[in-house]
């Protein structure tokens, strides 16, 4: 009686378990309302992207349009639409990110063949010193003179690190330096880290608690710590990395979407990014950022500018050539440095 | 180490009871059913996903997981200073718990509730405060940020209450007059120490502490601001784990999460062997 029970019991739990398993992807599969746009981001865009959606659900085509959104950091948020997440576009702090969608044949191969090459907000790799840049860090240079305490998230653990160490690394072969030259240059600058946060925003998150005298960040990061009143100031290299965040559509995207990106490549949605301390990706934008350096002047032209396709050979042939997990550049320096003995 | 406490609790019903095991009531079985379920659906099956697909390429995926210096250093660092701080934790809390039970003082109901912040509390938060005062802008000029003293701290401050927690209800339980009839015998205080109380609080001090190691070797939030996560110095697992996902290495993070359980496992073991050999004794 009691072993007919319990067998009862367990074939009970056998057919409960996969009726579970399949009530979750039911209910996590359930954005069929066709005006419902789920938009996944990395971390910055939770502030920016809140004014750019308004604005959109002002004009005729973004009327009714309503949103589901997820900010992480960029390689989880990857992941995550990999994983199943019903997605309409994603918004990526680096190519590679989408690239993986577009292989995982999620994202449409030809994604980035736009005017814009499938970039939709840009920014540059500038240094965030304490208010009034105490020790006068002006160049790269400054940053590997002894006892300077540099902090740069860790680009093993975060993907948008990656912009901050390449930018390094043009600083030396951007300027007619050889390989090996940049490899003791950015040596030296890692020699000089204080922590390799795991994330851009544990890095500033350290930084304004007082931890190091420079952060690696990007101009966008910095320019909204000013605006949000934190303690410090930031210094725009003359010769530094262009970053380059893409955009792109899923395959399964709602019609509504197009219209959502289109509307965040226009004057207005870019004057919204602007706002947010993103440089803008058409010309002809002009608007005051607080928060920046000169906020009627926020984006001043880099006299040397580097970018991942010119200096590098675009992200397909850096991403391996430097971040390779066993045969990178940068991993090789980084697990070389053994700071500790 | 609850599965400790637990087993003596079935093994002192199993003598009143013999057999006790075998004639679950319909109700037990449906309960032992839902509990198999829920466990597995929790445990059992997501522990064995990550062990599989560390297995996924063999023997060599562990060892080349061991054989690379930097996650060497972060497994070293990682098992050695939660065993530090597990074994702070012993003294220190079982201390704590003793003066909340045994001390009569002004403020002790809020001492015992505020004991149980650092758990309570969401780690970063937790990061955000420990760098806050032990960091560089220290108010009272300690700035431990970005060595090894601060995955110490952290770890002793998410961990503190553990063994408070568990050893604190057998204490109140513990009747003086045992110990005042040692006393009565002639017995010295350190005599009733190690022969009358360390033996009943020792099953609840191991409990506690298993729990304080297995929490601190999978501690992040509230040492990645602090420590700076500092390859070779202060990277603890958790982070070397987090940096092979993003490089996609899956099979690698699952070898080391997988390492990281044997060594859970051999402490837990460990532990509860000891445990056993004290109550023998007492």
């Amino acid at each position: 009686m009691t072993k007919r029970i319990r067998i009862a019991a367990l074939v009970a739990a056998a057919t409960t378990i996969p009726a579970v398993l399949s009530g979750c992807a039911a209910s996590s599969g359930s954005t069929t309302d066709s005006n419902r746009l789920s938009v996944v981001g990395f971390s910055v865009l939770k502030t920016a992207n809140e004014p750019v959606i308004a604005d959109f659900q002002k004009t005729a085509a973004g009327k009714g349009v309503t949103f589901t959104t997820s900010y992480g950091a960029s390689g989880d948020q990857s992941r995550l639409v990999a994983g199943g997440l019903p997605t309409d576009e994603v918004h990526l702090s680096l190519a590679p990110d989408v690239e993986s969608l577009a292989s995982a044949g999620l994202v449409d191969k030809s994604w980035d063949q736009t005017p814009t090459k499938g970039i939709l907000t840009e920014s540059e790799v500038v240094f965030l010193v304490r208010k009034g840049n105490p020790l006068h860090i002006q160049s790269w240079d400054d940053l590997v003179k002894p006892g300077v305490k540099v902090i740069t998230p860790n680009p093993a653990s975060s993907g948008s690190a990656k912009w901050n160490i390449l930018a390094a690394w043009a600083h030396i072969t951007g300027n007619g330096g050889t390989d090996a030259q940049a490899k003791a240059f950015v040596t030296k600058l890692l020699h000089n880290a204080v922590a390799l946060p795991s994330s851009g925003s544990d890095a500033l998150s350290s930084f304004v608690a007082g931890n190091g005298d420079v952060l690696l960040a990007y101009e966008n990061d910095s320019i909204e710590a000013r605006a949000a009143g934190d303690d410090v100031d930031y210094v725009v290299p003359q010769d530094t990395l262009l970053i380059q965040n893409p955009a792109a559509l899923t395959t399964k995207a709602k019609p509504a979407a197009q219209d959502f990106l289109d509307f965040q490549l226009s004057k207005q949605g870019q004057t919204d990014y602007a706002k947010a301390g993103f440089r803008p990706v058409v010309k002809g934008i002009q608007v005051d950022v607080p928060g920046a350096n000169d906020p009627s002047n926020p984006f001043p032209k880099v006299q040397k500018q580097f970018t991942i396709d010119k200096t590098f050979g675009g992200w397909d042939k850096a991403n391996p050539e430097f971040f390779d997990d066993t045969t990178g550049i940068i991993t090789k320096i980084i697990s070389g440095l053994n700071i500790g003995s | 180490m609850t599965a400790a406490v637990l087993e003596q609790d079935t093994r002192s019903v199993g003598r009143g009871r013999p057999g006790v095991r075998w004639t679950l009531s319909g109700g037990s079985t449906l309960g032992f059913g839902v509990a198999m379920v829920w466990f597995s659906l929790l445990v059992l099956i997501p522990l064995a996903a990550i062990v599989a697909t560390a297995g996924g390429e063999g023997w060599h995926g562990y060892v080349d997981t061991l054989t690379n210096p930097q996650s060497w250093a972060a497994i070293k660092l990682t098992v050695g200073q939660s065993l530090l701080v597990t074994g702070v934790n012993v003294v220190m809390g079982t201390l704590i718990a003793w003066v909340l039970v045994r001390d009569r003082f002004w403020g002790k109901r809020l001492l015992d509730i505020v004991i149980d912040i650092p758990f309570a509390m969401p780690t970063i938060v937790a990061g955000l405060v420990l760098l806050s005062l032990y960091g560089p802008r220290s108010p009272i000029g300690v700035n431990v940020a970005n060595t090894r003293n601060s995955v110490t701290l952290a770890l002793a401050f998410v961990t503190l209450p553990f063994i408070v927690r568990t050893v604190q209800p057998v204490l109140a339980e513990l009747e003086g007059d045992v110990e005042e009839a040692a006393a009565s015998l002639g017995a010295r205080r350190l005599t009733i120490l190690r022969r009358i109380l360390l033996p009943s609080l020792f099953p609840a001090i191991a409990a506690g502490a298993a729990l304080s190691f297995a929490r601190a070797i999978s501690e992040y939030g509230s040492l990645v601001l602090l420590s700076g996560s500092l390859p070779y110095h202060t990277e603890v697992v958790s982070v070397r784990v987090l940096s092979y996902i993003e490089s996609g290495d899956r099979t690698a993070a699952a070898g080391l999460a997988t390492i990281m359980l044997g060594v859970a496992l051999i402490v837990i073991v460990a532990l509860d062997v000891l445990q056993r050999r004290v109550a023998r004794r007492g």
